[in-house]
């Protein structure tokens, strides 16, 4: 079988900054692999890359129906990418129920790749479309490419001896020889992954390649496409991998756990969209890695607390309405004092919300959702790459300071992806926590270090050191039952104080392009990379604005004051009503926060937020 | 180190007071189990005791070992990761009626089902004691309590039913005041390979005082309790001339001597016999009750599948190093 891709020669070639794609389709049309597919060699060939994926909660919902639509979006780049981009400037709609659900977010003047094969009567109605678009001059703005995928992708494959339906989804991978043949994407790491994935199925492996093929030679036929290049960016000279967030938290809790001499223990309950950590983990048997799949939510973290008392760097991962119910337990981690990582991929909430839909709306929970004066570490990763950095840094926080720490990711950045640059063990800090393997004298179980107020870690099984910890409230020293009024305020306020300590142990506030002017836009967590390019198109534009983004959330990162009173205004932008901007106003209330909010389930948009912004400035 | 392995009761004693109230069976409890880990040859830093909250919860708190005191039904989910984590240590479970069958009926059935090497002490008064008095998921129809003044109409749960409907292996009940009994199935149950349960018929002197004593009183537990042991015949009642034949698809009592009958027409216990319906038919019966291991069939366990696929998995990877992954 040939895989000769014929080069693209007679074309006039346009290069571009960056473009913006979506793959969109039925969710079972391998809109997510086709996706994939396109990131993967985009950034092989040297572009830096960020995507988003947008998917239904319903695994295959009724085939051509508008609740069915799976997206798949992508921005690629020849200089740094921060976000999945915010209009598109291709849109593959591979039915009429994608393309209702996409077009908003074409730009004027993109272009618009459909299957007309799939604009029947039926899938009209089921798009509720009353005319068909493709005829009635509704998509006059747009370049519209109208290509017959199926029945082309069945044609060029009427030889091979598969079944019908087979060749008839094998068109997923002719639109993507397609967007390869306008972008100039050498297929080639396509073709290596087709011959992998499905090494036992040579039909199914000649299928997807002749189909691709198919797909770039139609597309050079096409005299209206035009032939595009994005350039390599820069940054691409290090070695790296296109991760998700979810795979990089995975990932910072194997290098944590190696790096502190333990093995890693996650007791978890499947839950969208934090499911992804779960399986992930459950991979790496090798490293020793118990991946527990527990009975619930509940169960998931009370192991976990288990294993950390038995001497694991133990986690659970979950999202909000999972948080909820390990709230109880996270108490009692906080009482015992006992190192924990707990993982909240936020999704759109109350009660089961929008469970494949992001939002930062989990904060409030995480920092005061237990019964009691109940502090814990709070930590929120900024992007796909920086959950990796998280990971590590909530399990060195927790096992050095033995603490339960609550880290906050989200839906966008668990499953956005985007470049993440190596790091081996030799290049993360040390984690060293405060294990007692012998007896010492006059040792008791709450006895404190005094420069982190953590007490010491003592693992069953070591002779000598036998001690009972529990949930009701604990003599200072000896951790017995004690109902003594000021021994009850003094562990309250010690528990408090260690948790307040840790902000001598991360880094400063700092903030990116000002630091003082006009306006200060201030965030945390996952939409960072959007308001990282808004600010720097401001900045382009000579505006004073910087950006101070928190990774910290409790305790705060000293140096807050510091930096906010540099600048005119402050405006705190979140995606909720505003949980991070109040919590400011607790902590500092000497300022004055503004507020932008967006609570759609969807990630920010760069344009909205230079608008936002805009209006606060002179 | 410590290398002491012949230990007294003594030596498994915490300083702390112990504050149960006093005629409770909750000492018989603490003190059989103290007399029965000496007996289990492991040195007592890897003995852990997990409890869950009510009365038989603070117990880990009266043991001079590892020990968390949880939260409320939580016990065996705690103990599947403190044994999961280190499969060398010898962990017990400390639980109540409600503490198991009520608010943390999940993680309970969950254990049994999985066959984790864990021992779970049930203690079983019938009653929610610690909040003074309500109604548990093992009081019975009509019994009166502060949430049941009119009586409870609540159908309750038989434990060990429960349990070998949710797959146990090992399964035992005992009286709450039988020290003896006790410290023999304690050691039984530890030294069975996967999840075991012990179900102590446990007198609540204050808010259920005299549940059990139909078959715990001295004059009449002979004739109304039957002590299975595994190969032996279940034979019962003062003068050892009663025993369980089986009728149809019932168990029935018969007087051995009369009607024909002799000792080799009564039941022999297997408690071994993977197959639960006799079992189940055992934990059935009011009368006699039946004490003793009534089943202990041992398989692999969870823990021993977990490693023996580890060990599979590690010996064909590449991956030794988180290095490794991202190389």
């Amino acid at each position: 079988m040939t895989t000769e891709f014929k080069k693209r020669t007679d074309k006039p070639v346009r290069h571009l900054d960056q473009v913006t794609i979506r793959f969109a389709g039925d969710s079972g049309d391998g809109m997510q692999l086709t996706g994939t597919q396109f990131t993967t060699s985009a950034a092989m060939l040297g572009n830096d890359v960020f995507t988003f994926p947008n998917y239904p909660a319903e695994i295959r919902a009724p085939q051509g129906s508008l609740y069915g639509v799976s997206g798949f979006q992508v921005q690629i780049g020849a200089k740094n990418i921060d976000t999945p981009g915010d209009k598109l400037d291709l849109l593959v709609a591979m039915n009429p129920a994608a393309l209702k659900k996409n077009l908003k977010d074409l730009k004027k003047g993109g272009m618009l790749i459909v299957d007309t094969d799939a604009f029947n009567k039926i899938n009209l109605q089921k798009a509720k479309y009353e005319s068909n678009p493709l005829e009635d001059g509704s998509l006059k703005d747009y370049l519209v490419v109208q290509v017959p995928m199926t029945s082309l992708t069945r044609e060029a494959l009427k030889d091979i001896p598969i079944d019908s339906k087979s060749k008839t989804r094998s068109k997923n991978m002719f639109a993507l020889g397609m967007v390869y043949f306008l972008y100039g994407k050498d297929p080639k790491y396509t073709v290596e992954f087709l011959r992998k994935k499905f090494k036992n199925k040579p039909d199914i492996v000649e299928a997807n390649i002749k189909a691709l093929q198919t797909g770039w030679n139609y597309a050079e036929t096409l005299e209206l496409l035009p032939a595009f290049v994005v350039d390599e960016a820069p940054h691409h000279a290090k070695e790296y991998k296109i991760i998700t967030g979810n795979t990089a938290t995975a990932w910072g809790f194997l290098a944590a756990a190696e790096k502190a001499g333990l093995k890693l223990f996650l007791g978890s309950y499947p839950i969208t969209p934090a499911t992804d950590i779960l399986q992930e983990l459950s991979k790496y048997r090798a490293l020793d890695v118990i991946a527990f799949q527990a009975e619930d939510e509940i169960a998931g973290i009370s192991s976990a607390i288990g294993a950390a008392f038995a001497g694991k760097l133990a986690i659970t991962t979950t999202s909000g309405p999972g948080l909820a119910l390990k709230s109880e337990a996270l108490g009692l981690a906080v009482m015992l004092e006992i190192p924990l990582v707990v993982v909240d991929v936020q999704r759109g909430g109350p009660s089961t919300g929008l469970p494949t839909k992001t939002e930062q709306a989990d904060l409030m929970q995480a920092l005061f959702g237990r019964n009691g004066e109940s502090p814990a570490v709070i930590l929120a990763a900024k992007s796909p790459a920086d959950a990796f950095k998280m990971a590590f840094e909530a399990s060195k926080i927790a096992l050095e300071h033995m603490t339960p720490v609550i880290l906050l990711t989200d839906g966008y950045i668990g499953n956005g992806s985007e470049p993440w640059t190596v790091q081996r063990l030799k290049d993360l800090p040390e984690i060293k926590p405060p294990l007692l393997k012998e007896p010492v004298e006059n040792w008791k179980p709450y006895h404190r270090d005094p420069e982190t107020l953590a007490r010491k870690w003592v693992i069953p099984g070591t002779p000598g050191l036998e001690h009972v910890i529990g949930g009701l409230e604990k003599d200072k020293e000896t951790g017995a039952i004690s109902y003594e009024p000021e021994n009850h305020e003094y562990m309250v306020k010690i528990r408090q104080a260690k948790v307040d300590k840790i902000a001598g142990f991360i880094p400063p506030l700092e903030t990116e392009f000002q630091s003082e002017g006009e306006l200060l836009v201030v965030g945390w967590g996952g939409t960072y990379g959007a308001l990282r390019t808004a600010v720097g198109q401001l900045n382009e534009k000579g505006k004073k604005v910087g950006l101070a983004h928190f990774n910290h959330i409790n305790p705060l990162p000293k140096g807050v004051e510091k930096v906010f009173e540099k600048f005119d205004k402050i405006i705190v932008a979140e995606l909720n009503l505003g949980q991070f901007a109040n919590y400011l106003r607790m902590k500092h209330p000497e300022f004055r926060y503004e507020q932008y909010n967006k609570i759609q389930g969807l990630p920010f948009t760069v344009e909205e937020l230079v608008k936002a912004f805009e209006k606060l400035l002179k | 180190m410590t290398t002491k392995i012949k230990y007294t009761f003594k030596d498994f004693q915490s300083d702390q007071e112990v504050r149960w109230c006093p005629g409770c069976d909750d000492y018989v409890i603490l003190r059989s189990l103290q007399k029965a880990l000496p007996l289990m040859n492991r040195p007592k830093e890897k003995f852990v005791f997990v409890s869950g909250i009510g009365c038989s919860s603070r117990f880990p708190y009266y043991m001079d070992n590892y020990g968390i005191h949880g939260i409320h039904g939580r016990a065996a989910a705690i103990a599947t990761g403190v044994r999961l984590a280190n499969p060398d240590l010898s962990v017990f479970v400390i639980t109540g009626d409600g503490d198991s069958l009520a608010i943390g009926g999940n993680h309970f059935i969950h254990a049994l089902r999985r066959d984790i090497n864990l021992n779970i002490i049930l203690f079983n008064n019938e009653i929610y004691g610690l909040t003074k008095g309500q109604f548990s998921p093992t009081s019975k129809i009509g019994q009166k309590t502060k949430t049941s003044p009119y009586g409870n109409t609540q159908p309750p749960f038989n434990p060990g039913e429960l349990a070998i409907g949710a797959d146990a292996r090992f399964f035992a009940r005992v009286a709450g005041n039988d020290a003896k009994g006790q410290t023999e199935i304690y050691v039984q149950a530890h030294a069975f390979k996967g999840t075991a349960l012990v179900e102590v018929l446990q007198n609540c002197v204050i808010f259920n005082d005299g549940a059990y004593k139909f078959w715990t009183d001295k004059n009449v537990r002979d004739e109304h309790t039957l002590f299975v042991e595994h190969g032996k015949p279940m034979i019962f009642g003062k003068n050892r001339d009663k025993g369980l034949i089986l009728d149809g698809l019932q168990l029935k009592t018969v007087t051995i001597g009369q009607n024909g009958i002799t000792e080799d027409d009564i039941l022999v216990h297997d408690a071994h016999n993977p197959d639960p319906v006799l079992h189940m038919m055992l934990v059935r019966l009011k009368n006699p009750l039946v004490l003793g291991v009534i089943r202990a069939v041992e398989e692999k366990t969870l823990e021993e599948r977990e490693i023996e696929l580890t060990e599979q998995v590690k010996a064909r990877s590449r991956i030794k190093s988180f290095d490794d992954i991202v190389s």
